[in-house]
């Protein structure tokens, strides 16, 4: 007369897409990661004086390189547009009865994310 | 015009007769209007009645009759044969649960998880009957009504990753109720919680995967409960450390 | 080992859970019990959806509640009781608004009340149209406070263990292992809810089968005004599933086939256009009491003005005119019932119902203290009649007496245990080793059996629709009664499939329908016998009340043949009986 537990295979997250997308979702900060462990090196390169900098950039010119900022950047994209989207649960505003439209939420974030990016862009290309 | 049937193919157990579930097919009538707990109730009245499973209200409010229907955790008796035509439909007793016969599924574990987050009003005075109700503005009561819509379906629980390969969790429901208790205004219960609510095992176990709310029936939405009860407990643990000498 | 308690209690809906709360708060040193066929959140009171009458605002009294009750009964009600109920009420509300109960508040953040049918003035307390299921999780979750509540849950109580004149337990079988097992007590507390499943349409959920009704009258105590079953008027065709009455309250409106409000033709006033602002208008049309409104359905059928259908003929209740944003806000459940179960979203369509079974006023006799004849056996809720309802029940009293009655039986069942001691254990013992044994030979161990549960589940509510529906009258009555006496015989052959031990689902199919068949039985023959007509027994051979024969409550006590049905007169205090009017505001 005993329960019986049915076992749970190590490949669960392929069985529904919305796990899969989880799974991705968690993954990208691996990405992250590496991008910013490849950011340092990088910026640890620029310290030791130009010969060696304009060095580093000919290595990481190759194709492999560009693939891996490609995936770190939509990795990263994937990451943030999630995370902003999520905030609307997090943070619950209300007015009286009713709770503050999820885009009022999400919203700022996203604003505030292109109002960084354009200052740092602007800051980059003018130079 | 020709009686149309759809096939379900429900996972057996009987304990007293086999050591391993089995999968049985059973072809039964179409209709257009029933619910997969339609048909599991033609079965056991016409066909076999020894299918053992729970149900009672048939109307989405009791919360016996969850089950994993096509590897989605549903109410049964929400769940229409239309959305499954042509089928096959399968029939599986809630994930993550270990399965005491058929369909039914062993609930201890879930019981004792409710009962953890003191799911009830705790105030440091009571105030007398002959004063009338506590006051609750329109507002107040909005703040945790969303939360109070549980129904104990479970569906959440069998829907959950975390609680899946980690069954210590607390899980969603036990923790959207500790949150509806705590957004409560009267009640001044949420320090007791504490210990249970933030512990290791609850919500810093959850990954906000999110399918809990994804399959609640009643849009409880569980799994914003457990973020929100995060910046709770964030916000409490930079107090006790800023403030150790704070009552906690 | 045997099992063994201060104070048990079968059924762990409403009822139960405040009869649990209320014995432990009575004496904390008590050890009490709770015994359930289901987990208790599944108890039937989480489909109440209305709400829970209770006079609280200024403009209302004691004296009006009692008022409406009474004539709402049609003077069947016993005024001692009505009057003790209405008093204790708007307490009970408090107490479990004090434990959590998210009723829906007034701007000021007061208790906010709304109209009900047959009642002159407001005083319906409503948590959103879920009332029954935020008072069950209220109650359940508050009762967890207490480590003295012990449950059994999902045991399946089978019958009362009685010796020397006293109720001292049950024998329950274990769900999980299919051990029967004794379980003892000082005193006993039945809460298992009504019976309707024994009609084919009824907004009851499966577990809804009478068995504390059957296992107080197998035990000797009668039942009291079986022949006395509420038709709800709106429930949905094919399911039966229920749109609350809150849906009239709020401004819903009933139209035939051609697209009139036909309760102005039957003596409920006269409708208002539902823009008006005093529609409604409280105890007329749409909010007129039960039992009339159920009635007017079927002469309107009579007549052919009412809308056929896949599943019979229904009528339209219409709340389009109420807009979206309110139907959202006060009754936003009926939006989703609509939608699921009847295809039609009623922001835009009116919504099909007729007449379902909803409610049984009568039931296992207790007095005010919420005792039975038999010592040491309390009744409380749906299962007790004590009476509060009389011959039709007003709606929101029922959540109400699950609170008053609930704590009543409670308190005296802590009282009675604290003053008794338990006799012989051994005797007990005894009497559940036989049960045990009859039901291992009539259903575990039985291969000969011809009959199928359903086969006679099916006849039992073909014949109780046809014989004892919402008109009634001698031959298809004595058909009826014929009919399930029949059903009881073939019962004896029955079949299982299951055999086995765990989770055996279709044995306690089989014990239900053995409880469903005594209880219909009952209804069948107390209504044979009550030749007149009033509240919702309506006979059409006796169609007048007969206060000077009938102003007095059916007694049904078990023999070895058909019920034997005695009469017991009716309390009547300060309101002597009167004719019964509506549409008079």
């Amino acid at each position: 007369m005993k329960p019986y537990n049915r076992p749970i295979s190590a490949s669960w997250w392929l069985s529904k897409s919305s796990y899969l997308l989880f799974m991705l979702r968690e993954l990208t900060s691996i990405f992250v990661w590496a991008f910013l462990i490849y950011y340092l090196v990088q910026l640890s390169h620029l310290a030791k004086g130009t010969e060696k900098y304009t060095a580093f950039l000919e290595r990481h010119a190759s194709f492999g390189w560009i693939l891996f900022a490609v995936l770190a950047l939509v990795a990263a994209l994937y990451h943030s547009i999630t995370w902003f989207n999520l905030t609307p649960k997090v943070l619950v505003v209300r007015k009286g009865e009713e709770k503050i439209p999820p885009a009022l939420i999400a919203g700022p974030h996203y604003a505030a994310w292109l109002a960084i990016s354009a200052v740092i862009a602007w800051i980059v290309l003018r130079s | 015009m020709a009686e149309r049937s759809i096939t379900l193919e429900v996972f057996r157990y009987r304990p007293d007769k086999e050591q391993e579930p089995t999968f049985q097919s059973y072809t039964v009538p179409y209709r257009e209007d029933w619910v997969v707990l339609d048909a599991l109730n033609y079965l056991k009245d016409q066909v076999d009645g020894s299918l053992s499973y729970r149900w009672s209200c048939r109307m989405g409010v009791c919360g016996s009759c969850g089950m994993m229907v096509n590897g989605t955790p549903r109410l049964t008796c929400a769940a229409f044969l239309k959305d499954y035509y042509p089928g096959p439909v399968r029939v599986e007793p809630l994930a993550n649960f270990p399965v005491e016969r058929d369909l039914i599924v062993n609930l201890d574990d879930f019981m004792q998880k409710l009962k953890s987050v003191k799911p009830w009003i705790v105030r440091d005075q009571e105030q007398p009957i002959s004063e009338g109700e506590y006051r609750q503005s329109p507002a107040e009561l909005a703040n945790y009504k969303q939360f109070s819509m549980c129904i104990n379906c479970m569906l959440c629980y069998a829907a959950c990753p975390v609680y899946g390969l980690e069954p210590e969790f607390l899980g969603p429901a036990a923790i959207a109720l500790a949150h509806r208790y705590n957004l409560d205004s009267r009640d001044q219960g949420q320090s007791l919680r504490k210990d249970v609510v933030f512990g290791h095992e609850a919500i810093w176990q959850c990954t906000f995967v999110s399918e809990c709310s994804v399959v609640c029936p009643k849009d409880v939405d569980p799994a914003g409960a457990i973020q929100q009860e995060k910046v709770a407990g964030a916000l409490d643990l930079v107090k006790s450390v800023l403030m150790p000498w704070g009552s906690r | 080992m045997a099992l063994v308690h201060d104070v048990l209690i079968i059924g762990g809906g409403g009822a139960g859970l405040r009869a649990a709360i209320a014995a432990v708060e009575a004496d904390p040193k008590l050890d009490v019990a709770i015994v359930s066929k289901v987990y208790p959140m599944r108890s039937h009171t989480v489909a109440a959806e209305g709400g829970t009458a209770a006079v609280i605002k200024e403009n209302d009294s004691l004296e009006e509640h009692i008022k409406d009750t009474i004539s709402g009964a049609d003077w069947l009600a016993d005024q001692d009781v009505v009057e003790l109920f209405v008093k204790t009420a708007p307490s009970e509300l408090i107490q479990v608004e004090h434990w959590g109960c998210p009723w829906s508040r007034e701007p000021d953040g007061r208790v906010a009340v709304r109209p009900f049918g047959g009642m002159r003035i407001e005083r319906t307390w409503f948590a959103a149209d879920k009332t029954g299921f935020h008072l069950l999780h209220s109650l359940f979750q508050t009762s967890l406070k207490y480590d003295a509540i012990k449950r059994y849950d999902e045991w399946f109580a089978t019958k009362l263990l009685v010796e020397n004149g006293r109720c001292q337990g049950v024998t329950a079988l274990e769900l999980r292992s299919g051990l029967m097992q004794p379980i003892l007590a000082k005193a006993v507390v039945l809460c298992t809810g009504g019976g309707g499943r024994i009609f084919p349409f009824t907004t009851n959920g499966a577990i809804k089968t009478g068995d504390g009704m059957a296992l107080a009258y197998r035990a000797g105590v009668p039942l009291k005004d079986m022949e006395f079953v509420q038709y709800h008027p709106t429930g949905l065709p094919g399911t039966g599933i229920l749109i609350t009455e809150a849906a009239r309250g709020e401004g819903g409106i009933l139209v035939n086939k051609n697209g009139y409000r036909y309760l102005q033709d039957y003596a409920l006033g006269k409708p208002l256009d539902v823009h008006d602002p005093k529609h409604p208008q409280l105890r007329t049309m749409e909010l007129g009491p039960r039992d009339k409104l159920s009635q007017c359905f079927m002469k309107e059928r009579e007549k052919g003005n009412t809308i056929p259908g896949p599943y019979g003929d229904v009528v339209h209740l219409d709340i389009r005119h109420l807009g979206e944003k309110k139907i959202d806000k006060k009754i936003p459940f009926v939006r989703e019932l609509s939608k699921n179960y009847a295809g039609i979203d009623p922001v835009y369509e009116p919504i099909p119902v007729r007449p379902v079974v909803h409610y049984m006023m009568g039931g296992v006799h207790t007095d005010i203290e919420a005792a039975t004849p038999l010592a040491g056996l309390y009744a409380a809720g749906e299962c007790a009649c004590v009476s509060v309802n009389g011959a039709n029940r007003l709606g929101s009293n029922s959540l109400t007496e699950l609170l008053v009655f609930g704590a009543r039986a409670g308190r005296s069942a802590a009282a009675f245990a604290k003053e008794h001691a338990k006799l012989d254990t051994s005797a007990l013992e005894i009497q559940a080793k036989d049960e045990q044994e009859r039901i291992r030979k009539n259903f575990i161990a039985k291969m000969d059996g011809k009959e199928r549960i359903a086969t006679l589940t099916a006849e039992m509510r073909t014949a109780m629709e046809s014989g004892a529906g919402i008109y009634r009258e001698e031959a298809s009555l004595k058909a009826t009664c014929d009919k399930i006496a029949e059903l009881k015989n073939r019962f004896k052959g029955i079949t299982l499939d299951d055999h086995s031990n765990t989770y055996n689902t279709e044995l306690t199919t089989a014990l239900e329908l053995e409880n469903m068949l005594e209880i219909a039985e009952t209804v069948a023959h107390s209504a044979l016998q009550r030749k007149e007509s009033r509240g919702s027994h309506q006979r059409t051979d006796h169609p007048k009340r007969d206060d000077e024969k009938f102003l007095a409550h059916s007694l049904a006590y078990q023999t070895d043949g058909p019920p034997r049905v005695e009469y017991k007169d009716v309390v009547i205090t300060r309101w002597p009986p009167a004719e019964r009017k509506y549409g008079d505001s």
